[in-house]
């Protein structure tokens, strides 16, 4: 597929003037999804698509489109040949771009990686297996990723990864569950195995009657994957150098005010260590690390290309959305094997749920425990609770009311598959927080 | 050129129980300003197809960008491995699954197509909207923007189905931030609900072209308003509250396929069950809602959904009771009830899901003066800003971009920030009134999500203004 993008980038930069830019950005994805339900298969199928974005630039004046691929220069050549026509005529028809910038120094990369996922048909059988007996619902996604990027200038980025991504619940009764994923680019039975086993001690604390809760304050420790639902909301504007300088983000008070967290809290977007491409659709590599959060205060936004040039600030690289693909938070203290003992009497929330801001100048969000969720007494895990809406601020649950985190981390790959498989990761300590306001 | 690949299709089809291909062919165009800076034009061309085959009492799919008699040919042959590779394994028999035999057709009616304007003609209102979209210094972003795209698909099958339908879409939008201090409000034109069918005529019935001074204003309003009070009161709410209740409180619940699991892990279950279908009280006795693929311009209307079953209007909740859920064909034959055609898929590259297409809240009498004159004190919501609910569609959390009180029959104070909660399965039994044609609104939003692998779906609403009873409302920090 590489080489394939490249070729085609060649020939395309080779039919434009002496005084246009090309650039092209290359998406694609051969992916096997198996959907189970009962621990049954629902749907199962396989999934190749490839897209190319142009931009063709004169000047300042610029216009993109984006074309699906069919993946050889026989079929695809002749329709790129019209579209640079028809991009020629969108660009001469638009104004100059005020705050157009797009990389001009050019920086070449490459990542391929090594095969090692097993075949889907293999894996089903392993999924089957740990389904038996259980009603397993989820999905198995696996499959070559590939992003790429060339310009006229002489720029070529690549990169391809192959990955699986299982992402699995274990029912117990109504919407009781253990939800559980493995993920990763080499499929290891004992990991595996080992994952299954917990899975199945927490079915069976699930089996239990429910412990109905009013609503109030308790104590909590969310669990690296709910952590990683707030600071994915937190994504939608808080990190974003155009929402922080039009006062849209949600966390205008610690901009504005000098509002806080807590002083153990490090945030930064960590591409070196993600899976996400390190390079943008204008040709911008990404620092391996950019400081979002230091100390509980606010350190530095993800600046697209667009917004350097609008607010006059240099380019980290980030896309459009100026979200994180690839947040990590540093770890804390806490020993995770003993989270029970130290959450005493409280709540253990292995998922959060549907998060939405209820008040965004507050930087308040609301959400719902979701799957293994659990009332504890004396360190010890005692029933489950129903889904339960929590209503609090940023600013307290990680801020004033963190007692610790904890001291491993978990590498957390998005299983979100909209369009296309995503790229997105976190790595996350989990988060025991006191008097986190439960309102229904 | 449909017409074209399909005959490469059958040319090179495998000798199986039965076989499917839909192809689809999307183009879509935005044209947008921000602070008054026209955005680059963005065109965005897709198409493929997607094979499904039916083989040994299984079914397999695949989709491919590949549209060459190579790529068809080893999309067919994936599909076939995975019919092979799942056989005695399903939830379901692949005989449930229906192989069309439908043929038809199905065009959205436009009056005014996109292309009828030049990008520079499209570019140079949204100049003009732009510039009365930032009145006062306050407001500190602004932005207006315009997106057309038009579908068409093909659903050929071994069985004779023959199925080609076109969709347009036209979708405008407006919004505001604006900001004092550390307080911040935005304001838009109704989020991005003002979606529909059909052409550029779409702008002037949705008041679009005249909408950017009320924007602006109301959201500079917002900015010196008190927070919405935190009591129990009568609420109203507008249109474009409206669906976002209509489509989380009722559309996902119906949802026959995470009825019967298949959403567990991922968008959730649903609190209601097969046996409530013909006796639940679902909502009090004004509540009537439909699955209206045929209404006019809404943005999910279609002949055939994407298992090629013919779409019909079908009550979905009458009187209250609950009668039919959400459910294709597929589903239907899964679970031994009646749903109705909306088995569809986000694009070529995904497999036909239980979707909600058009579901309407129908009209009732009340003029909006009459709806708000009993209330002694009460709030008018109107815009969905924020949204939450939890995986059985019952514990919900909603917010909206502006809010009035109602105090003695009147609309009185503007109040930000406004939320309020409730549960599914007794908030719609709070409905106590439902507004006439006068105070009604069809709309609809394009980013419906759901699906493993996930699917964003275009689902539309119509809706009244309607109001309900002791519900628990509240407002920011």
């Amino acid at each position: 597929m590489r080489d394939y993008f490249f070729n085609l980038a060649e020939r395309l930069c080779g039919q434009i003037h002496a005084d246009e830019v090309l650039l092209c950005s290359f998406s694609g994805e051969e992916s096997d999804f198996v959907r189970m339900n009962k621990s049954a298969v629902r749907q199962a199928g396989n999934v190749e698509q490839r897209s190319l974005r142009l931009e063709l630039i004169r000047g300042r004046r610029h216009a993109q489109a984006r074309y699906s691929l069919a993946g050889s220069l026989a079929e695809d050549e002749p329709m790129f040949r019209q579209a640079l026509a028809d991009l020629r005529i969108r660009r001469d028809a638009s104004p100059e771009d005020p705050h157009f910038l797009y990389a001009t120094e050019p920086h070449s990369s490459e990542e391929i990686g090594t095969n090692r996922i097993p075949r889907a048909a293999d894996a089903l059988d392993a999924v089957a297996e740990a389904g038996s007996g259980r009603d397993l619902v989820g999905i198995y996604a696996s499959g070559a990723t590939h992003a790429g990027f060339a310009n006229s200038l002489g720029q070529r980025n690549w990169i391809t990864h192959h990955s699986y991504n299982f992402d699995w619940s274990f029912f117990a009764q109504a919407d009781k569950a253990v939800k559980e994923s493995y993920a990763g680019f080499e499929w290891d039975p004992g990991t595996f195995e080992a994952k299954l086993a917990a899975a199945g001690e927490r079915l069976r604390v699930l089996e239990r009657p429910i412990r109905n809760l009013d609503p109030g304050r308790y104590r909590v420790y969310l669990s690296p994957g709910a952590l990683w639902e707030i600071v994915e909301l937190l994504g939608w504007g808080g990190f974003s150098l155009r929402a922080h300088r039009t006062k849209a983000t949600p966390l205008l008070r610690m901009v504005e005010q000098g509002a806080h967290l807590h002083p153990s809290l490090d945030l930064r977007e960590d591409t070196a260590h993600g899976v996400a491409p390190p390079f943008e659709s204008s040709g911008f590599h990404r620092p391996d690390q950019v400081p979002l959060i230091e100390g509980g205060r606010y350190r530095e936004c993800l600046v697209s290309p667009r917004s350097a040039v609008e607010f006059d600030v240099a380019t980290n690289g980030a896309s459009g959305s100026e979200a994180p693909n690839s947040l990590g938070m540093s770890a804390g203290s806490l020993a995770t094997e003993n989270v029970s003992r130290e959450l005493g009497r409280g709540i253990y929330v292995s998922n959060l749920w549907y998060l939405n801001y209820s008040d965004r100048n507050a930087c308040r969000t609301t959400g719902m425990t979701r799957f293994a969720t659990f009332w504890v007494e004396d360190g010890h895990l005692q029933a489950p609770i129903p889904a339960m809406r929590f209503d609090e601020t940023l600013y307290r649950m990680l801020g004033e009311n963190l007692l610790g985190l904890t001291r491993e981390r978990e590498r957390i790959f998005d299983p979100g598959t909209y369009c296309e498989r995503s790229t997105r990761s976190a790595h996350l300590p989990g988060a025991l927080i006191d008097d986190f306001t439960l309102t229904l | 050129m449909h017409e074209e690949f399909l005959a490469r299709f059958r040319a090179i089809a495998p000798s199986v129980e039965g076989w499917s291909l839909r192809i689809v062919e999307e183009r879509m165009e935005s044209v947008a300003t921000r602070r008054d800076v026209p955005m680059p034009c963005s065109l965005r061309q897709d198409r493929g197809a997607m094979i499904q085959i039916w083989d040994g009492g299984a079914t397999g799919y695949a989709a491919t960008s590949d549209l060459s008699n190579e790529g068809l040919r080893r999309a067919c042959e994936r599909a076939s491995d995975w019919a092979r590779a799942t056989r005695g394994r399903t939830v379901a028999e692949a005989g449930t699954q229906p192989i069309a035999t439908a043929s038809g057709e199905y065009a959205s009616n436009v009056l005014r197509p996109w292309d009828s304007t030049s990008v520079a003609e499209k570019l140079d209102l949204l100049m003009e909207l732009s510039h009365a979209l930032h009145p006062d210094p306050r407001i500190l972003d602004w932005s207006a923007a315009l997106y057309g795209e038009r579908i068409d698909s093909l659903l050929a099958t071994s069985a004779g189905g023959h199925i080609a339908q076109r969709t347009e879409i036209v979708m405008p939008m407006l919004s505001v931030v604006a900001n004092s201090g550390s307080h911040t409000q935005r304001r838009s034109f109704g989020g991005d609900a003002f979606a529909r069918q059909g052409g550029l005529e779409i702008l002037e019935q949705t008041g679009f072209t005249s909408a950017a001074p009320r924007v602006a204003e109301e959201a500079l309003q917002l900015l010196d308003a008190p927070n919405c009070p935190t009591e129990t009161l009568d609420l109203v709410l507008a249109p474009d509250q409206m669906i976002l209740q209509i489509h989380e409180s009722i559309g996902h619940p119906l949802e026959l396929d995470r009825i019967l699991g298949d959403e567990r892990n991922y968008a959730g279950t649903s609190f209601v069950r097969l046996d409530m279908f013909g006796s639940y009280r679902y909502g009090s006795p004004l509540l009537n809602v439909v699955f209206d693929p045929n209404h006019a311009s809404e943005l999910a209307g279609y002949a055939f959904d994407d298992e090629g079953t013919p779409a019909e209007r079908q009550y979905i909740i009458r009187d209250g009771i609950l009668e039919r859920p959400l459910g294709g064909t597929t589903s239907q034959n899964r679970a031994g009830i009646e749903g109705v055609a909306n088995a569809r898929a986000s694009s070529w590259n995904r497999p036909p899901i239980d979707r909600m297409a058009n579901l309407n809240l129908e009209l009732g009498h009340d003029s909006f003066d009459r709806l708000i004159a009993g209330i002694e004190r009460g709030v008018f919501m109107q815009t969905n800003c924020s949204w939450s609910i939890d995986d059985s569609r019952n514990k919900f959390q909603f917010g909206c971009e502006r809010a009035q009180l109602i105090e003695d029959g009147e609309l009185t104070q503007v109040v930000k920030n406004p939320n309020y909660r409730g549960v599914s399965a007794t908030f719609w039994r709070s409905l106590a009134g439902v507004g006439d044609a006068s105070t009604a609104e069809t709309l609809g939003t394009p980013t419906c999500g759901k699906g493993e692998p996930n699917q964003l779906a275009r689902v539309g609403h119509a809706s009244p203004t309607c109001r309900f009873e002791n519900v628990d409302v509240f407002g920011g920090e």
